[in-house]
């Protein structure tokens, strides 16, 4: 398959695709504006007819994986299925046409959608309160912490200015404690894995704020001692901060309540299989315990007799994240998916991600090293260590060489932890015949290192392009089609 | 459900591990952790499901396009089908971020034409792949000025939307940065004012242009009392609005921000939406978010990577320049698509619309009886794109009812807003409108005073 050049390339004079006709009683646009403040020179965008922007379109989706074409096994971000019936249910017209400042008698199905899908997720985390406001999982975390500050900041506790984050941490964890003002503190996990309580136990004192974690953790360990880190986070008065991240090893089974902690954010695009759409839109929503309530961000959808209300002020919330009330249809597909499962098919998510995870970790830790012993949770590191230095082939050329294999690669160096790392999470969606053609990929490979370490290293070979260059796009940016010709500026 | 396995297939997995049942998967868990029993329905089928929603759906009131005249940050404009059905396609809609580019090439090439695109139109140099929306835009605009000035003010003009200013409080809330609000004069900026706070110590003026009322701002002189101070100036901008204006960075802004949703997104009650942020290239480096940049493959073919990732959480961590991660990716592929589609002309073309048609309606109104009894009036005339300000001699909630009665929504009251705009209304009209949808609206309003 061919690349398809940036549309630019297929730009000729004259051509457009889309017309506006004036309408009647129009006055010419120079009685409108005063001059200076007319444009003189168009936009570059490019001029093409209709079946060209289709044909372009078309030939750049078929260059992308997605998970409707391939085995998506990215650790830490869940590539499930996407249903379909959540992509229409959000562009029934009585949704789609909405808009956000319409009255709230108008909204009385979102609004009302919305205030259940709140509760749902507060049975589903086992928190009081929530809010569906932060437009993706970075966004809730900035909107966790900062509710940890404003709990603190209502209590005059002025001098808890540290979060504690594990050297496992996603990198979201520590620079959303910084944008709130908090310093974060990173500690080393033990040999195993795990959150060593040693390491905790110098900053459990009066500056502590809380803690951030993940678990099962970012090496898809559950975190066994996780009601004795609390119960000592708790009795210095520092609080326990959620990152749902993971939440599909556990999703119907276990709630974070139970766990300890007192504010969570979830990524419906991870657990919930809202789609990726290749960066984005996500939706985090933000759950918590009563007492942190009266911070969560604006605005609040109330209900009093069956009628829903949305609120704009409230004394203590951190504010507004966002023009409106978030992500709204993506909240809506979520809604959808938590309809499909119900209590009884959201643990059966829980049990067959973490079957999934558990058949390919024997499989494939009989072919490469697994750093961590025992069984995982929805999602498993192993490590490519031996293969450099028996090989000269890393981790990275692996995942580059799946890429000829029809796969999307595994998550690698992260968590940064492990020594060229792989992270592998299949989801519940995968069926058995995929895992068994992934563990075959992997093993052919492994073969591959020894027979043809080259192919390796140079991978990959039949995807559209070959090994880009990154060194080079760093050294001197070409950020848009601008830089290329200046002179059409 | 979506899960495929039989009986069958369960226990070959269960077997290959060596464990009698899922449950023995979970041993890691301690026994004080309780399995939950959650307090949700059951599951349905997805003929229910679709049901329920459908239902919901049907207790909203949404009003067609025809007939809406509310703007403030959300507008109905013209989607082409086109736009959907590519956003629609699974290899866009169910990809991820693309950071194996090798496979991501799509995505990849359709964020270097948005980057292209946005850059462009607000007259600037280069735009990264986009923010989650014009409100947080905005913050993150002010935030790239405090970092690159290392000052600790910022001045906001009262004419920026209420809740863009609501979120830049929220965003800066825990940083040592000062927010100074001007106040605006008869609905544009308050230059003296804002001139006169400006000074050494001001990283940022931040404005709004169209601004929240649908008026111009005099950015040029704006901006060039605010360089003299080496304060930036970061300008949110409505984006069809530079199809026919001069954009942002032409007048003097050093950043532009923006609502993306008028470039093929459809209102859904406020999201997804998508944020747009460009900048002078000087400032790149600051820049939050994700940028893709243009290199070469091994065989020396061109392709397109992410790129400067080290700004990034991802690499940076608490150093990153934001904790973004995830965008609005396939909104911003949707602004592309719908960009591709109206090219230069088409662009021009709906800007041109968006004016005349707001000067169609504001007409329509000065020739009614109402206006010419004073029961409603302009009181800050002036070219705009295409909002503007009402002034109505009742309580304009009630004129808002009485309009709703009539099956339009006829704009917003100030007064949640502003409280001294007591009996104001902020009106929007689109290229969507008809004149007989003006007549419509004048004929009902008339009744609705």
């Amino acid at each position: 398959m061919r690349n398809e050049p940036a549309i630019f390339a297929l730009s000729v004079p004259g051509r457009r695709a889309v017309r506006f006709a004036e309408g009647d009683d129009c006055r010419p646009i120079e009685a409108l504006l005063p001059p200076e403040q007319v444009r003189a020179l168009p936009a570059l965008l490019p001029e093409v007819s209709e079946p060209d922007v289709v044909r372009h379109y078309t030939a750049l989706s078929q260059l992308n994986l997605g998970v409707d074409n391939a085995f998506y096994p990215l650790g830490s971000c869940t590539m499930k299925y996407n249903p379909r019936v959540n992509e229409a249910a959000v562009r029934l017209p009585g949704f789609a046409a909405l808009h956000p400042l319409q009255d709230d008698a108008d909204a009385q199905g979102t609004l009302g959608l919305l205030a259940e899908l709140e509760r749902y997720l507060c049975a589903i985390t086992g928190m009081d309160a929530c809010s569906l406001v932060p437009a993706a999982g970075a966004q809730g975390e900035f909107a966790g912490v900062r509710m940890i500050a404003a709990y603190f900041a209502a209590r005059g506790e002025f001098q808890r200015t540290t979060l504690i984050v594990p050297d496992t941490a996603h990198g979201t964890n520590p620079a959303s404690a910084v944008m709130c003002g908090f310093a974060p503190v990173e500690i080393a996990s033990r040999r195993d894995g795990r959150i060593d309580l040693d390491a905790l136990a110098p900053h459990l004192d009066e500056r502590l704020a809380g803690i951030m974690l993940t678990n099962p953790n970012t090496l898809g360990l559950f975190e066994g001692e996780i009601l004795e880190v609390s119960r000592r986070i708790h009795e210095v008065g520092g609080l326990l901060y959620y990152d749902g991240a993971n939440l599909n090893a556990i999703v119907g089974r276990y709630r974070p309540g139970d766990m300890g902690f007192d504010v969570v954010h979830l990524n419906t695009h991870k657990t919930f299989s809202t789609p990726h759409g290749g960066g984005g839109p996500g939706c985090g929503p933000v759950a918590v315990r009563s007492a942190l309530a009266p911070f969560l961000p604006l605005p609040r959808i109330v209900e009093k007799q069956g009628t829903y209300r949305i609120l704009d002020s409230a004394p203590q919330s951190i504010g507004r994240l966002h023009a409106f009330a978030g992500n709204v249809a993506v909240a809506i597909r979520a809604y959808a998916y938590i309809c499909r499962h119900g209590r009884d098919g959201l643990p059966e998510i829980a049990r067959h991600a973490v079957l999934n995870a558990n058949y390919l970790l024997a499989r494939l830790g009989r072919i490469y090293e697994r750093p961590y012993a025992g069984f995982c949770m929805h999602e498993f590191v192993l490590s490519l260590r031996k293969e450099l230095q028996d090989h000269d082939v890393r981790a990275l050329d692996v995942a580059k060489r799946l890429l000829d294999l029809g796969m999307y690669a595994p998550t690698v160096y992260f968590p940064l932890l492990v020594k060229e790392g792989m992270l592998i999470e299949p989801t519940e969606t995968e069926s058995l015949e995929t895992l068994d053609r992934f563990v075959e990929a992997m093993a052919r490979v492994h073969q591959e290192m020894e027979l043809d370490p080259e192919a390796l290293r140079t991978a990959p070979h039949t995807t559209p392009c070959h090994r880009l260059d990154d060194v080079l796009a760093a050294r001197k940016p070409i950020l848009s089609v601008l830089d290329e010709c200046p002179t059409l500026f | 459900m979506y899960i495929p396995h039989t009986d069958e297939q369960r226990q070959m997995m269960l077997d290959a591990i060596g464990v009698s049942s899922v449950d023995d998967l979970f041993a890691d868990v301690p026994t004080g952790l309780p399995v939950a029993e959650l307090d949700l329905p059951v599951g349905a089928d997805e003929m229910t499901v679709f049901r329920r929603l459908s239902e919901r759906a049907a207790q909203n009131r949404p009003v067609p396009p025809s007939r809406l005249f509310l703007g403030a940050g959300a507008y109905t404009h013209f989607i082409p089908a086109v736009v959907d059905a590519m956003i629609s396609r699974g290899e866009f809609l169910t990809s991820y971020t693309p950071y194996q580019p090798e496979a991501s090439q799509g995505t990849l090439t359709a964020i270097y034409e948005f980057q292209s695109m946005v850059a462009s139109l607000y007259g600037l140099e280069v735009a990264n792949a986009s923010l989650y929306d014009g409100a947080s835009a905005l913050a993150e605009a002010a935030i790239v000025a405090v970092r690159h000035t290392g000052r600790s003010k910022v001045l906001v003009s009262e004419t920026v939307h209420p809740h863009y200013r609501q979120t830049l409080h929220t965003y800066l809330a825990r940083q040592p940065v000062e927010i100074i609000t001007m106040p605006h004069r008869e609905g544009t900026s308050d230059v003296e004012a804002l001139v006169g706070v400006c000074d050494k110590t001001v990283a940022a003026m931040v404005l709004q242009h169209p601004n929240f009322f649908g008026r111009l701002e005099p950015l040029a002189t704006l901006a060039e009392q605010a360089h003299r101070h080496g304060t930036l100036v970061a300008v949110s901008g409505h984006p069809l609005a530079f199809g026919v204006l001069a954009p942002p960075g032409v007048l003097g802004a050093d950043l532009a921000c923006g609502e993306g949703q008028p470039l093929g997104l459809p209102l859904s009650y406020g999201g997804p939406y998508v944020g747009l942020l460009a900048a002078r290239r000087s400032l790149v480096r600051k820049l939050p978010g994700r940028l893709v940049g243009k290199t070469v493959d091994a065989a020396g073919n061109p392709g397109y990577v992410l790129t400067l990732q080290t700004r990034e959480q991802h690499i940076r961590r608490e150093k990153a320049t934001s904790n973004i991660c995830t965008n609005q990716g396939l909104c911003a592929l949707a602004a592309t698509v719908y960009l591709s589609l109206l090219g230069p002309v088409g662009l021009a073309e709906v800007a041109t619309r968006n004016v005349q048609h707001a000067d169609r309606l504001r007409r329509a109104i000065r020739t009614s009886r109402a206006f010419a009894d004073g029961r409603v009036s302009f009181p800050f005339d002036g070219p705009c794109f295409n909002e503007f300000v009402l002034q109505v001699s009742g309580d304009p909630d009630v004129v808002l009812a009485n309009l709703r009665a009539q099956g339009i929504v006829g704009g917003v009251a100030l007064r949640r807003w502003f409280p001294a705009l007591d009996r104001h209304l902020l009106v929007c009209t689109t290229e969507v409108h008809t004149a007989a949808d003006h007549a419509a609206y004048v004929s009902a309003l008339e009744a609705a005073l």
